[in-house]
């Protein structure tokens, strides 16, 4: 018994070692693929490649004056960025990482801790994370900051209903509110996102609003709030607001991998699972079947990460107004829209197949006629 | 009215339903982006690579000799007048006998002074001269400073060494138009 919590306490070390080690070098990547994107090469001085650009980062952020404006609120000052950090990291204890290693003959989860209300917890975690935004700002006692953090509270209010519903979807899918059941249910190849197309654009966008990411980065657009709610930020106390966007980033990804690609799961393990177990016996080829599988999840992570960076140096901020409409108008009613759909074809009790293929057939309707070139050379 | 010939005429006629969601844009713009992302790097890693900056680059102010060795600045103050920073000053002295090998005119410049900071390298001084004594070298840059007694140029840092001469690489315009082309190839490449 020892043993086995001592392996789960360093499974949750483990996690929350990479949250930070990989929001740490998310800033790395998220500079190259910004250079890369701009035909540029990034930071490649600090070390090989520049590999030890986020060090020399935080080294120059704990350096830098740590500044309290006089009219701020001081208590309220230092609890924005902490609170923003916390509630960052404390989304990832519920998200499934990986399937379970077996120490003897005990089974050990691969996740912090294992909830039948996980996607709950995420979701009440990620609306306490405003308030990190929303203190800081209003702590500052300055304009632009306040604006940010309403814009930011507004903000995610708003994004938050959608993202709710799209999700309904999903537990009327599997039933359940642990992410473990709704990975389990998606099974080798068998991934939601071939019966959610709509849902996931919708919790897609809505990630992307509530990380406060481009297109969606409202709360701290430089151009029109010099830095939103972080203008009266330095120092480390900066460095937590940027580090939990970052982290924040990284468990969007998790869940996003984990709700509609399936987690750990990957076309043919069942194969990989019964090569490993006959070669190695029933234990250690379950653990390596395991480590296969964290690696994967790692990869689909990976990938949403870059496609955050990619949308993020691609598209414009959105104006406020278009947010609202964007949030209210658009998004709600089509994950209602989404949600009635799937219910009435879990009740019609067809296969789930028929209405991927009229999924399909919708879509070419709607999309093939509409692409055409708006720009003709004079 | 047309201005240039690249202008785009844009069809503003309404959106259609798949447009007003805007994914066939984003997505065309996320593919413009990942070619950007995989095409060819542009950046020149500065101080250890550097581009060739053409054959008429003003940087460090030189003060030629002529072929026997001689300074040939023979200190009218031309340059200090159009110097539009007032970055020159210098002191004029007389030849006497003996020093016909040292300077070629009967007066020159005792100290002949460019003040760096001032100076922003205009070419003017090198328009100026009379005695095509002053260039500015394409070849080298005035070093940063890193304190103020290092911003004065005295003729010590000046004036040419005849060991290792000057050329200009290009004079007249069509010489420097063959050495560019020359060199866009090699940069090309
Ligand atoms: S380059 Fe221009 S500014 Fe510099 S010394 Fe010559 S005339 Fe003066
Ligand atoms: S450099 Fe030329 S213009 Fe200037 S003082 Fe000497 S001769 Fe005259």
């Amino acid at each position: 018994m020892e043993a086995v919590l001592i392996i789960k306490g360093i499974i949750i070390l483990a996690i929350f070692a990479l949250s930070l080690g990989i929001a740490a070098y998310e800033t790395y990547f998220e500079r190259v693929v910004a250079a890369y994107i701009q035909d540029r090469v990034g930071p490649d001085y600090a070390g090989p490649a520049g590999i030890f650009q986020p060090l020399a980062d935080a080294g120059k952020l704990f350096f830098k004056e740590d500044f309290i404006p006089a009219l701020a609120d001081k208590s309220l000052f230092i609890l924005g960025p902490s609170l923003a950090m916390l509630t960052a990291l404390l989304t990832s204890a519920v998200i499934p990482f990986g399937d379970s290693f077996i120490y003897e003959g005990q089974k050990i989860l691969v996740q912090g801790i294992e909830v039948n209300i996980g996607i709950l917890w995420v979701f009440g975690i990620v609306s306490l994370g405003v308030y990190g935004i929303l203190i800081g700002g209003w702590s500052s006692n300055n304009k632009y900051s306040l604006y940010g953090a309403i814009r930011a509270a507004s903000q995610n209010i708003s994004y938050e209903l959608a993202m709710g519903l799209a999700i309904i979807a999903i537990l009327m899918m599997t039933g359940s509110l642990s992410i473990r059941s709704m990975v389990e249910a998606q099974h080798g190849f068998n991934w939601n996102i071939f019966y959610q197309p709509l849902g996931f654009i919708i919790f897609l966008t809505c990630s992307f609003a509530e990380c406060n990411r481009t297109p969606f980065d409202l709360p701290e657009s430089e151009n029109e709030l010099v830095a939103g709610y972080h203008t009266e930020y330095s120092s480390m106390k900066l460095g937590l607001y940027l580090f939990s966007e970052y982290v924040n980033m990284f468990i969007s990804s998790a869940v996003i991998a984990s709700l509609y690609f399936g987690g750990f799961n990957y076309p043919g393990m069942d194969w990989v699972y019964s090569k490993f177990t006959s070669i190695w016996g029933a234990t250690v080829g379950h653990n390596w079947a395991t480590v296969i599988g964290i690696c994967v999840l790692m990869a689909k992570i990976f990938f949403f990460i870059f496609l955050f960076m990619w949308v993020r140096w691609t598209l414009p901020r959105f104006r406020y107004d278009q947010l609202m409409d964007l949030g209210w108008k658009a998004l709600i009613p089509l994950a209602v829209l989404n949600m009635i759909i799937t219910a009435a074809a879990q009740l019609s009790g067809k296969p789930l197949w028929i209405g991927l293929i009229l999924t399909l057939i919708i879509m070419l309707v709607i999309f093939l006629p509409a692409i055409k070139k708006r720009t003709v050379k004079a | 009215m047309q201005l240039t010939n690249r202008s785009k005429k844009t069809d503003k006629t309404a959106l259609t339903l798949a447009e007003k969601t805007y994914l066939p844009g984003i997505a065309a713009g996320l593919g413009i982006t990942l070619k950007h992302f995989f095409s060819k790097k542009v950046t020149i890693r500065y101080p250890e690579q550097k581009r060739y900056l053409g054959p008429i680059f003003r940087g460090h102010h030189i003060l030629k000799r002529d072929e026997e060795g001689r300074e040939r600045c023979t200190a009218c103050g031309l340059c200090a007048v159009a110097c539009p920073a007032e970055a020159i000053s210098m002191i004029a002295g007389e030849r006497v006998k003996g020093e016909e090998n040292l300077y070629r005119e009967e007066k020159y410049a005792a100290a002949y002074e460019i003040n760096m900071l001032r100076c922003i390298f205009c070419g003017l001084c090198e328009e100026a001269c009379p005695k095509e004594a002053v260039y500015l070298r394409h070849d080298k840059f005035v070093p940063v400073f890193t304190s103020r007694d290092q911003v004065i140029y005295g003729k010590d840092q000046l004036v040419e060494d005849m060991n290792n001469r000057y050329e200009r690489d290009a004079w007249t315009k069509e010489e420097m138009t063959k050495l560019w082309e020359k060199q866009q190839k090699v940069i090309t490449q």
